[in-house]
Protein backbone atom coordinates (compact mmCIF):
# COMPACT_ATOMS: atom_id res chain seq x y z
CA UNK A 1 0.00 0.00 0.00
CA UNK A 2 1.44 3.37 -1.00
CA UNK A 3 0.85 6.74 0.58
CA UNK A 4 -2.70 7.34 1.82
CA UNK A 5 -4.12 10.75 2.60
CA UNK A 6 -7.28 11.01 4.67
CA UNK A 7 -8.91 14.26 3.64
CA UNK A 8 -12.05 16.30 3.25
CA UNK A 9 -11.60 19.37 1.05
CA UNK A 10 -14.13 21.19 3.22
CA UNK A 11 -11.25 21.53 5.70
CA UNK A 12 -8.58 24.20 5.22
CA UNK A 13 -5.58 22.13 6.26
CA UNK A 14 -6.76 19.29 4.01
CA UNK A 15 -6.77 21.65 1.04
CA UNK A 16 -3.18 22.68 1.72
CA UNK A 17 -2.05 19.05 1.88
CA UNK A 18 -4.04 18.09 -1.23
CA UNK A 19 -2.72 20.97 -3.33
CA UNK A 20 0.83 20.32 -2.15
CA UNK A 21 0.75 16.63 -2.99
CA UNK A 22 -0.87 17.17 -6.39
CA UNK A 23 1.36 20.11 -7.33
CA UNK A 24 4.45 18.04 -6.59
CA UNK A 25 3.15 14.92 -8.35
CA UNK A 26 3.24 12.84 -5.20
CA UNK A 27 1.33 9.62 -5.77
CA UNK A 28 -1.27 8.95 -3.10
CA UNK A 29 -4.56 7.18 -2.48
CA UNK A 30 -7.20 9.68 -1.48
CA UNK A 31 -9.30 8.45 1.43
CA UNK A 32 -12.30 10.74 1.73
CA UNK A 33 -13.48 11.37 5.30
CA UNK A 34 -16.80 13.17 4.97
CA UNK A 35 -16.95 15.73 7.79
CA UNK A 36 -20.53 16.77 7.05
CA UNK A 37 -21.62 13.17 7.49
CA UNK A 38 -19.56 12.89 10.67
CA UNK A 39 -17.29 10.19 9.27
CA UNK A 40 -14.35 11.59 11.21
CA UNK A 41 -16.22 10.73 14.41
CA UNK A 42 -16.58 7.06 13.45
CA UNK A 43 -14.81 4.18 15.17
CA UNK A 44 -13.30 3.20 11.83
CA UNK A 45 -11.57 6.53 11.43
CA UNK A 46 -10.51 6.55 15.09
CA UNK A 47 -8.33 3.58 14.14
CA UNK A 48 -6.45 5.91 11.81
CA UNK A 49 -6.47 8.98 14.05
CA UNK A 50 -7.75 8.63 17.63
CA UNK A 51 -7.94 12.45 17.77
CA UNK A 52 -10.63 12.20 15.06
CA UNK A 53 -9.22 14.94 12.91
CA UNK A 54 -8.25 15.40 9.29
CA UNK A 55 -5.88 15.53 7.53
CA UNK A 56 -4.08 12.30 8.35
CA UNK A 57 -1.33 10.55 6.42
CA UNK A 58 -0.52 6.86 6.32
CA UNK A 59 2.79 5.79 4.85
CA UNK A 60 2.97 2.04 5.38
CA UNK A 61 2.97 1.58 9.16
CA UNK A 62 3.65 5.23 9.79
CA UNK A 63 0.59 7.35 10.55
CA UNK A 64 0.95 11.11 10.88
CA UNK A 65 -1.51 13.86 11.81
CA UNK A 66 -1.31 17.68 11.87
CA UNK A 67 -1.13 19.39 8.48
CA UNK A 68 2.11 21.27 9.11
CA UNK A 69 3.83 18.04 10.15
CA UNK A 70 2.43 16.31 7.06
CA UNK A 71 3.55 19.09 4.71
CA UNK A 72 7.06 19.06 6.17
CA UNK A 73 7.22 15.26 6.02
CA UNK A 74 6.27 15.25 2.34
CA UNK A 75 8.75 18.06 1.60
CA UNK A 76 11.63 16.15 3.13
CA UNK A 77 10.68 12.65 1.99
CA UNK A 78 10.24 13.58 -1.65
CA UNK A 79 13.11 16.07 -1.68
CA UNK A 80 10.93 18.77 -3.16
CA UNK A 81 12.08 22.14 -4.60
CA UNK A 82 13.85 24.24 -2.00
CA UNK A 83 11.52 27.24 -2.13
CA UNK A 84 8.73 25.35 -0.34
CA UNK A 85 10.85 25.03 2.83
CA UNK A 86 14.29 26.52 2.20
CA UNK A 87 17.53 25.00 3.41
CA UNK A 88 18.85 28.47 4.25
CA UNK A 89 18.57 28.83 8.02
CA UNK A 90 16.99 32.26 8.15
CA UNK A 91 14.69 31.76 5.16
CA UNK A 92 13.43 28.55 6.73
CA UNK A 93 12.98 30.24 10.10
CA UNK A 94 10.62 32.70 8.42
CA UNK A 95 8.46 29.83 7.19
CA UNK A 96 8.54 28.18 10.65
CA UNK A 97 7.60 31.52 12.18
CA UNK A 98 4.55 31.91 9.93
CA UNK A 99 3.45 28.29 10.36
CA UNK A 100 3.62 28.71 14.15
CA UNK A 101 1.86 32.09 14.22
CA UNK A 102 -1.07 31.11 12.05
CA UNK A 103 -2.55 28.44 14.37
CA UNK A 104 -4.10 30.80 16.89
CA UNK A 105 -4.60 33.72 14.51
CA UNK A 106 -5.54 33.31 10.87
CA UNK A 107 -6.64 29.70 11.26
CA UNK A 108 -8.87 30.53 14.19
CA UNK A 109 -10.36 33.68 12.60
CA UNK A 110 -11.09 32.01 9.26
CA UNK A 111 -12.68 28.96 10.88
CA UNK A 112 -14.92 31.09 13.09
CA UNK A 113 -15.88 33.32 10.16
CA UNK A 114 -17.08 30.35 8.13
CA UNK A 115 -19.06 28.82 10.97
CA UNK A 116 -20.52 32.00 12.46
CA UNK A 117 -21.45 33.54 9.11
CA UNK A 118 -22.66 30.47 7.33
CA UNK A 119 -22.35 26.99 8.70
CA UNK A 120 -24.20 27.57 11.98
CA UNK A 121 -27.19 29.45 10.56
CA UNK A 122 -27.48 27.74 7.15
CA UNK A 123 -26.23 24.20 7.64
CA UNK A 124 -26.96 23.61 11.32
CA UNK A 125 -29.95 25.92 11.62
CA UNK A 126 -28.46 27.53 14.71
CA UNK A 127 -28.80 31.30 14.84
CA UNK A 128 -25.70 33.34 15.61
CA UNK A 129 -26.17 36.66 17.39
CA UNK A 130 -25.21 39.79 15.45
CA UNK A 131 -22.73 40.64 18.22
CA UNK A 132 -20.96 37.30 17.89
CA UNK A 133 -20.77 37.59 14.12
CA UNK A 134 -19.55 41.17 14.31
CA UNK A 135 -16.84 40.23 16.82
CA UNK A 136 -15.69 37.33 14.66
CA UNK A 137 -15.52 39.46 11.51
CA UNK A 138 -13.71 42.22 13.38
CA UNK A 139 -11.15 39.69 14.60
CA UNK A 140 -10.73 38.45 11.03
CA UNK A 141 -10.12 42.01 9.92
CA UNK A 142 -7.39 42.51 12.50
CA UNK A 143 -5.73 39.24 11.51
CA UNK A 144 -5.82 40.12 7.80
CA UNK A 145 -4.13 43.41 8.63
CA UNK A 146 -1.42 41.57 10.56
CA UNK A 147 -0.95 39.20 7.64
CA UNK A 148 -0.35 42.15 5.34
CA UNK A 149 1.69 44.31 7.69
CA UNK A 150 3.78 41.77 9.54
CA UNK A 151 4.23 39.01 6.99
CA UNK A 152 3.52 40.04 3.41
CA UNK A 153 4.72 43.65 3.62
CA UNK A 154 6.19 44.49 0.19
CA UNK A 155 7.31 41.01 -0.72
CA UNK A 156 5.96 38.87 -3.52
CA UNK A 157 5.17 36.04 -1.10
CA UNK A 158 4.76 35.80 2.65
CA UNK A 159 8.29 34.82 3.53
CA UNK A 160 10.29 35.94 0.51
CA UNK A 161 10.45 36.20 -3.28
CA UNK A 162 9.17 32.65 -3.86
CA UNK A 163 6.11 30.68 -2.82
CA UNK A 164 6.58 28.56 0.30
CA UNK A 165 4.48 26.36 2.58
CA UNK A 166 3.49 29.55 4.40
CA UNK A 167 1.62 30.87 1.35
CA UNK A 168 -0.13 27.57 0.74
CA UNK A 169 -1.32 27.29 4.32
CA UNK A 170 -2.43 30.94 4.34
CA UNK A 171 -4.34 30.93 1.06
CA UNK A 172 -6.28 27.80 1.91
CA UNK A 173 -7.25 29.40 5.22
CA UNK A 174 -8.47 32.57 3.51
CA UNK A 175 -10.72 30.63 1.17
CA UNK A 176 -12.78 29.62 4.19
CA UNK A 177 -14.32 33.07 4.79
CA UNK A 178 -14.49 33.52 0.99
CA UNK A 179 -16.67 30.40 0.92
CA UNK A 180 -18.89 32.04 3.52
CA UNK A 181 -19.28 35.13 1.35
CA UNK A 182 -16.82 37.39 3.17
CA UNK A 183 -15.10 39.87 0.87
CA UNK A 184 -11.65 39.12 2.20
CA UNK A 185 -9.76 40.60 -0.73
CA UNK A 186 -11.97 43.66 -1.32
CA UNK A 187 -10.18 46.83 -0.34
CA UNK A 188 -6.97 44.88 0.20
CA UNK A 189 -5.13 45.21 -3.12
CA UNK A 190 -1.84 43.89 -1.68
CA UNK A 191 -3.49 40.69 -0.50
CA UNK A 192 -5.47 40.39 -3.72
CA UNK A 193 -2.36 40.52 -5.90
CA UNK A 194 -0.58 38.10 -3.55
CA UNK A 195 -3.52 35.74 -3.98
CA UNK A 196 -3.18 35.93 -7.77
CA UNK A 197 0.52 35.16 -7.53
CA UNK A 198 -0.13 32.16 -5.30
CA UNK A 199 -2.86 30.84 -7.58
CA UNK A 200 -0.60 31.22 -10.60
CA UNK A 201 2.28 29.47 -8.81
CA UNK A 202 0.04 26.59 -7.71
CA UNK A 203 -1.78 26.39 -11.04
CA UNK A 204 -5.27 27.77 -11.52
CA UNK A 205 -6.88 24.45 -12.41
CA UNK A 206 -5.53 22.75 -9.30
CA UNK A 207 -6.49 25.72 -7.15
CA UNK A 208 -10.02 25.69 -8.52
CA UNK A 209 -10.35 21.92 -8.07
CA UNK A 210 -9.19 22.06 -4.47
CA UNK A 211 -11.64 24.84 -3.63
CA UNK A 212 -14.76 23.55 -5.34
CA UNK A 213 -16.15 22.08 -2.11
CA UNK A 214 -15.68 25.15 0.08
CA UNK A 215 -17.05 27.45 -2.59
CA UNK A 216 -20.18 25.30 -2.85
CA UNK A 217 -20.58 25.00 0.93
CA UNK A 218 -23.26 27.71 0.93
CA UNK A 219 -25.45 25.36 -1.11
CA UNK A 220 -25.28 22.54 1.43
CA UNK A 221 -28.79 21.40 2.40
CA UNK A 222 -29.58 21.86 6.08
CA UNK A 223 -28.38 18.99 8.26
CA UNK A 224 -31.03 16.53 9.38
CA UNK A 225 -31.59 16.34 13.16
CA UNK A 226 -29.61 13.11 13.62
CA UNK A 227 -26.55 14.48 11.88
CA UNK A 228 -26.89 17.79 13.67
CA UNK A 229 -26.96 16.09 17.04
CA UNK A 230 -23.92 14.05 16.09
CA UNK A 231 -21.93 17.02 14.85
CA UNK A 232 -22.76 19.70 17.45
CA UNK A 233 -20.32 18.66 20.22
CA UNK A 234 -17.52 18.42 17.70
CA UNK A 235 -18.34 21.80 16.15
CA UNK A 236 -18.60 23.52 19.52
CA UNK A 237 -15.26 22.06 20.65
CA UNK A 238 -13.63 23.06 17.37
CA UNK A 239 -14.89 26.64 17.40
CA UNK A 240 -14.33 27.29 21.13
CA UNK B 1 26.53 42.20 19.48
CA UNK B 2 25.80 38.50 19.79
CA UNK B 3 22.48 36.77 20.00
CA UNK B 4 19.86 38.60 22.05
CA UNK B 5 16.80 37.00 23.55
CA UNK B 6 13.93 39.20 24.67
CA UNK B 7 11.88 37.32 27.21
CA UNK B 8 9.98 37.21 30.46
CA UNK B 9 10.24 34.03 32.52
CA UNK B 10 6.59 34.58 33.38
CA UNK B 11 5.82 33.34 29.86
CA UNK B 12 5.79 29.66 28.99
CA UNK B 13 7.31 29.94 25.50
CA UNK B 14 9.99 32.30 26.89
CA UNK B 15 10.98 29.66 29.41
CA UNK B 16 11.15 26.92 26.79
CA UNK B 17 13.67 28.94 24.78
CA UNK B 18 15.59 30.02 27.90
CA UNK B 19 15.95 26.46 29.16
CA UNK B 20 16.97 25.19 25.73
CA UNK B 21 19.65 27.84 25.33
CA UNK B 22 21.04 27.33 28.84
CA UNK B 23 21.03 23.55 28.62
CA UNK B 24 22.92 23.68 25.33
CA UNK B 25 25.35 26.41 26.35
CA UNK B 26 24.12 28.77 23.62
CA UNK B 27 25.55 32.24 24.25
CA UNK B 28 22.67 34.68 24.63
CA UNK B 29 22.29 38.20 25.92
CA UNK B 30 19.08 38.09 27.92
CA UNK B 31 16.81 41.11 27.75
CA UNK B 32 13.97 40.90 30.23
CA UNK B 33 10.79 42.56 29.00
CA UNK B 34 8.32 42.86 31.88
CA UNK B 35 4.95 41.50 30.78
CA UNK B 36 2.94 42.59 33.79
CA UNK B 37 4.26 46.11 33.57
CA UNK B 38 3.41 46.02 29.86
CA UNK B 39 6.88 46.67 28.51
CA UNK B 40 6.20 44.32 25.59
CA UNK B 41 3.78 46.95 24.29
CA UNK B 42 6.20 49.84 24.78
CA UNK B 43 7.36 51.91 21.81
CA UNK B 44 10.90 50.66 22.31
CA UNK B 45 10.01 47.01 22.19
CA UNK B 46 7.50 47.39 19.36
CA UNK B 47 10.34 48.71 17.26
CA UNK B 48 12.13 45.40 17.74
CA UNK B 49 9.03 43.24 17.35
CA UNK B 50 5.97 45.04 16.03
CA UNK B 51 3.73 42.25 17.30
CA UNK B 52 4.83 43.00 20.85
CA UNK B 53 5.19 39.36 21.81
CA UNK B 54 7.70 37.28 23.69
CA UNK B 55 10.03 35.55 23.20
CA UNK B 56 11.82 37.41 20.42
CA UNK B 57 15.27 36.51 19.13
CA UNK B 58 17.63 39.05 17.63
CA UNK B 59 20.57 37.67 15.66
CA UNK B 60 22.24 40.78 14.24
CA UNK B 61 19.61 42.25 11.94
CA UNK B 62 17.59 39.08 11.90
CA UNK B 63 14.59 39.18 14.22
CA UNK B 64 12.60 36.03 14.87
CA UNK B 65 9.41 35.44 16.84
CA UNK B 66 7.45 32.29 17.75
CA UNK B 67 9.11 30.01 20.26
CA UNK B 68 8.98 26.87 18.11
CA UNK B 69 10.62 28.71 15.21
CA UNK B 70 13.28 30.08 17.58
CA UNK B 71 13.94 26.64 19.06
CA UNK B 72 14.34 25.07 15.62
CA UNK B 73 16.58 27.94 14.48
CA UNK B 74 18.84 27.63 17.52
CA UNK B 75 19.02 23.84 17.30
CA UNK B 76 20.16 24.05 13.69
CA UNK B 77 22.47 27.05 14.04
CA UNK B 78 24.26 25.68 17.08
CA UNK B 79 24.00 22.05 15.99
CA UNK B 80 22.63 20.87 19.28
CA UNK B 81 22.49 17.12 19.98
CA UNK B 82 20.28 15.36 17.44
CA UNK B 83 17.67 14.12 19.92
CA UNK B 84 16.25 17.63 20.43
CA UNK B 85 15.11 17.91 16.79
CA UNK B 86 16.02 14.61 15.15
CA UNK B 87 17.24 14.51 11.60
CA UNK B 88 15.44 11.19 11.05
CA UNK B 89 12.42 11.84 8.81
CA UNK B 90 9.77 10.14 10.93
CA UNK B 91 11.22 11.15 14.28
CA UNK B 92 11.24 14.78 13.23
CA UNK B 93 7.69 14.47 11.91
CA UNK B 94 6.61 13.35 15.38
CA UNK B 95 8.05 16.55 16.88
CA UNK B 96 6.14 18.67 14.38
CA UNK B 97 3.01 16.64 14.93
CA UNK B 98 3.19 17.44 18.65
CA UNK B 99 3.98 21.13 18.04
CA UNK B 100 0.96 21.48 15.73
CA UNK B 101 -1.42 19.92 18.23
CA UNK B 102 0.17 21.88 21.08
CA UNK B 103 -0.58 25.17 19.35
CA UNK B 104 -4.27 24.29 19.07
CA UNK B 105 -4.91 22.37 22.26
CA UNK B 106 -2.32 23.17 24.92
CA UNK B 107 -1.33 26.78 24.38
CA UNK B 108 -4.11 29.00 25.62
CA UNK B 109 -5.67 26.23 27.70
CA UNK B 110 -3.35 26.20 30.70
CA UNK B 111 -3.18 29.92 31.30
CA UNK B 112 -6.65 30.35 32.77
CA UNK B 113 -5.74 29.78 36.43
CA UNK B 114 -3.44 32.77 35.89
CA UNK B 115 -6.37 34.96 35.00
CA UNK B 116 -7.73 34.24 38.44
CA UNK B 117 -4.48 35.58 39.95
CA UNK B 118 -3.68 38.39 37.51
CA UNK B 119 -7.26 39.34 36.62
CA UNK B 120 -7.88 41.25 39.84
CA UNK B 121 -4.95 43.53 38.94
CA UNK B 122 -7.10 44.93 36.16
CA UNK B 123 -10.44 44.38 37.86
CA UNK B 124 -11.32 41.20 36.01
CA UNK B 125 -12.96 38.23 37.67
CA UNK B 126 -13.38 34.97 35.82
CA UNK B 127 -16.95 33.70 35.98
CA UNK B 128 -17.30 30.34 37.71
CA UNK B 129 -18.68 28.67 34.60
CA UNK B 130 -15.59 29.67 32.59
CA UNK B 131 -13.37 28.22 35.29
CA UNK B 132 -15.38 25.00 35.15
CA UNK B 133 -15.25 24.84 31.35
CA UNK B 134 -11.53 25.42 31.42
CA UNK B 135 -11.02 22.66 33.96
CA UNK B 136 -12.80 20.27 31.59
CA UNK B 137 -10.65 21.48 28.69
CA UNK B 138 -7.49 20.99 30.76
CA UNK B 139 -8.57 17.46 31.69
CA UNK B 140 -9.31 16.58 28.08
CA UNK B 141 -6.01 18.00 26.84
CA UNK B 142 -4.07 16.09 29.51
CA UNK B 143 -5.88 12.88 28.58
CA UNK B 144 -4.90 13.26 24.93
CA UNK B 145 -1.36 14.21 25.93
CA UNK B 146 -1.08 11.00 27.94
CA UNK B 147 -2.85 8.67 25.53
CA UNK B 148 -1.86 9.91 22.10
CA UNK B 149 1.51 11.57 22.57
CA UNK B 150 3.07 9.90 25.58
CA UNK B 151 1.52 6.44 25.32
CA UNK B 152 4.03 4.00 26.74
CA UNK B 153 7.00 6.04 25.54
CA UNK B 154 9.37 7.83 27.89
CA UNK B 155 8.93 11.16 26.07
CA UNK B 156 6.28 12.84 23.96
CA UNK B 157 7.76 12.35 20.52
CA UNK B 158 9.97 9.34 21.05
CA UNK B 159 12.55 7.66 23.19
CA UNK B 160 14.51 10.80 24.03
CA UNK B 161 13.82 14.38 25.04
CA UNK B 162 12.82 16.63 22.13
CA UNK B 163 11.65 20.23 21.68
CA UNK B 164 8.12 18.85 22.19
CA UNK B 165 8.79 17.91 25.81
CA UNK B 166 10.19 21.35 26.57
CA UNK B 167 7.21 23.20 25.11
CA UNK B 168 4.76 20.91 26.91
CA UNK B 169 6.51 21.03 30.27
CA UNK B 170 6.52 24.80 30.39
CA UNK B 171 2.81 25.04 29.60
CA UNK B 172 1.98 22.49 32.28
CA UNK B 173 4.18 24.19 34.87
CA UNK B 174 2.19 27.40 34.51
CA UNK B 175 -0.83 26.30 36.55
CA UNK B 176 1.32 24.05 38.77
CA UNK B 177 3.14 27.14 40.02
CA UNK B 178 -0.18 28.46 41.27
CA UNK B 179 -0.89 25.32 43.23
CA UNK B 180 -3.07 23.68 40.58
CA UNK B 181 -2.42 19.97 41.14
CA UNK B 182 -2.19 18.99 37.56
CA UNK B 183 -0.09 15.87 38.02
CA UNK B 184 -2.22 14.45 40.86
CA UNK B 185 -3.88 11.26 39.77
CA UNK B 186 -1.82 11.20 36.59
CA UNK B 187 1.15 8.97 37.41
CA UNK B 188 2.23 8.53 33.79
CA UNK B 189 2.42 12.28 33.23
CA UNK B 190 4.07 12.82 36.61
CA UNK B 191 6.72 10.25 35.70
CA UNK B 192 7.27 11.97 32.35
CA UNK B 193 7.69 15.30 34.12
CA UNK B 194 10.23 13.72 36.44
CA UNK B 195 12.20 12.37 33.50
CA UNK B 196 12.25 15.69 31.66
CA UNK B 197 13.28 17.63 34.75
CA UNK B 198 15.96 15.05 35.60
CA UNK B 199 17.34 15.45 32.09
CA UNK B 200 17.34 19.24 32.26
CA UNK B 201 18.76 19.30 35.79
CA UNK B 202 17.11 20.50 38.99
CA UNK B 203 19.13 23.72 39.16
CA UNK B 204 18.15 24.87 35.67
CA UNK B 205 14.49 24.03 36.32
CA UNK B 206 14.48 25.91 39.61
CA UNK B 207 16.09 28.91 37.99
CA UNK B 208 13.63 28.96 35.10
CA UNK B 209 10.59 28.44 37.34
CA UNK B 210 11.53 30.80 40.16
CA UNK B 211 9.49 33.70 38.80
CA UNK B 212 6.22 31.83 38.32
CA UNK B 213 6.58 30.16 41.72
CA UNK B 214 6.94 33.55 43.37
CA UNK B 215 3.79 35.05 41.85
CA UNK B 216 1.25 33.58 44.30
CA UNK B 217 3.17 35.02 47.22
CA UNK B 218 3.45 38.40 45.54
CA UNK B 219 -0.28 38.38 44.83
CA UNK B 220 -1.01 37.53 48.48
CA UNK B 221 1.31 40.29 49.70
CA UNK B 222 -0.14 42.63 47.08
CA UNK B 223 3.31 43.38 45.79
CA UNK B 224 2.55 42.62 42.14
CA UNK B 225 3.28 45.59 39.85
CA UNK B 226 0.41 47.61 38.38
CA UNK B 227 -0.09 46.90 34.70
CA UNK B 228 0.47 49.80 32.32
CA UNK B 229 -2.50 50.95 30.19
CA UNK B 230 -1.12 49.00 27.22
CA UNK B 231 -0.69 45.86 29.29
CA UNK B 232 -4.20 46.35 30.66
CA UNK B 233 -5.66 46.32 27.15
CA UNK B 234 -3.55 43.36 26.06
CA UNK B 235 -4.58 41.41 29.15
CA UNK B 236 -8.27 42.22 28.62
CA UNK B 237 -8.10 40.97 25.05
CA UNK B 238 -6.31 37.81 26.09
CA UNK B 239 -8.83 37.10 28.84
CA UNK B 240 -11.74 37.71 26.49
CA UNK B 241 -10.41 35.00 24.19
CA UNK B 242 -10.69 32.33 26.84
CA UNK B 243 -13.70 30.20 25.89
Amino acid sequence: MGLELYLDLLSQPCRAVYIFAKKNDIAFELRMVDLIKGQHLSDAFAQVNPLKKVPALKDGDFTLTESVAILLYLTRKYKLPDHWYPQDLQARARVDEYLAWQHTTLRRSCLRALWHKMMFPVFLGEPVSPQTLAATLAELDVTLQLLEDKFLQNKAFLTGPHISLADLVAITELMHPVGAGCQVFEGRPKLATWRQRVEAAVGEDLFREAHEVILKAKDLPPADPTIKQKLMPWVLAMIR
Amino acid sequence: MGLELFLDLLSQPSRAVYIFAKKNGIPLELRTVDLIKGHHKSKEFLQINNLGKLPTLKDGDFILTESSAILIYLSCKYQTPDHWYPSDLQARARVHEYLGWHADCIRGTFGVPWVQVLGPLIGVQVPAEKVERNRTAIDQALQWLEDKFLGDRPFLAGQQVTLADLMALEELMQPVALGYELFEGRPRLAAWRGRVEAFLGAELCQEAHSIIFSILEQAAKKTLPTPSPEAYLAMLLRFARIP
